[in-house]
C-alpha cells in the first residue's frame, strides 16, 4: 500500500513540473495576463487593473486595490462565508440554559 | 485545557507577546495599503494573540483579555462596518461599495483608499471576533 502511495505522488509531482512548463515566461508581453487586448479585441481586465489601480485609489498594493475596491462584493462574500460560519458555531456549541441540556 | 501544569514561564511569555503580537496585526491591517497584508491576515493575527494567552495561561486569564461574549457581537459588527461603508455609497448616490461618493474629501480616488481602509477594518474585526468564538465555542462545556 504504502509503495502505491508513493507512486501516486511521484507521478503527480510529475505532472506539476509538467504543467509548469508550459507555463509563460516571467514579464511575456504576449502571456494573457500581461496583454492589453484579448484576441477578441477587448480590453483584458488585468491590464486595466495594473495601469490604474494607482491613479483609481491612491493605494500602492495592487491586491488590495484588487480585493476591497474592483471585486468589493467579492470580499464581502467571503466574509459572509466567515459570518455564517461563526454563527452555526454560535448556536449549535453555546452553553444552553440548564433546563435545556439533555 | 483541563490538565493545567501552571508553568509560570510559559504564562508570562504569552502574557507578554501578546500585545506585541495585536500590535503587529494592527500594523498589517492599517499598513495593507503599502505593503503585504490587509484585513484576513491582521484579523488572524489578532485572533492569534488571543489565543495564545487562551492556550498558554489558561481560560481565567484569557477571559480577563477577551470574554467569550464579546466574540459574536465583535464578528457582526465588523460584517456591519463592511456592509455600512457599501450601503452608505449606495444612499449618497453612487453604486454598492463604490466608495468615492464617501463624504470624506474631495479628491474621489483619495476617498476610494479611505473607504478601502474601513472595509479592511472591518473584515479584520469580524476574523477575530469570528476565529476566537469559534475557538470558545468548540470549547464549551469543557471547564476552562
Amino acid at each position: 500500500m504504502k509503495i502505491v502511495n508513493y507512486l501516486i505522488l511521484i507521478v503527480f509531482c510529475g505532472l506539476m513540473f509538467f504543467a509548469a512548463a508550459g507555463l509563460p515566461e516571467r514579464g511575456d508581453p504576449n502571456a494573457p495576463m500581461n496583454r492589453p487586448k484579448s484576441r477578441a479585441g477587448s480590453t483584458e481586465a488585468a491590464y486595466y487593473y495594473i495601469q490604474h489601480a494607482k491613479e483609481d485609489a491612491h493605494t500602492d498594493n495592487m491586491v488590495t486595490v484588487i480585493l476591497a475596491d474592483y471585486r468589493g462584493y467579492d470580499t464581502l462574500g467571503e466574509e459572509t462565508v466567515i459570518y455564517t460560519a461563526g454563527l452555526i458555531c454560535f448556536l449549535l456549541l453555546r452553553k444552553r440554559k440548564k433546563e435545556e441540556t439533555p | 485545557m483541563t490538565k493545567k501544569d501552571n508553568n509560570p514561564i510559559v504564562s508570562l511569555v504569552s502574557r507578554a507577546v501578546s500585545p506585541f503580537i495585536m500590535l503587529y496585526a494592527l500594523y498589517v491591517i492599517f499598513h495593507g495599503h503599502y505593503s503585504p497584508g490587509g484585513g484576513f491576515q491582521g484579523g488572524t493575527m489578532l485572533a492569534a494573540a488571543v489565543l495564545l494567552v487562551r492556550l498558554a495561561a489558561g481560560g481565567e486569564l484569557g477571559q480577563l483579555q477577551f470574554k467569550t461574549s464579546w466574540g459574536m457581537p465583535l464578528g457582526s459588527m465588523g460584517v456591519l462596518i463592511y456592509f455600512g461603508t457599501g450601503f452608505t455609497a449606495l444612499l449618497l448616490g453612487g453604486n454598492f461599495l463604490n466608495y468615492h461618493t464617501l463624504p470624506l474629501g474631495s479628491d474621489p480616488a483619495a476617498v476610494r483608499g479611505w473607504g478601502i481602509l474601513l472595509v479592511e477594518i472591518g473584515v479584520g474585526l469580524a476574523v477575530m471576533g469570528i476565529l476566537v468564538a469559534i475557538y470558545d465555542h468548540l470549547l464549551e462545556g469543557d471547564p476552562l
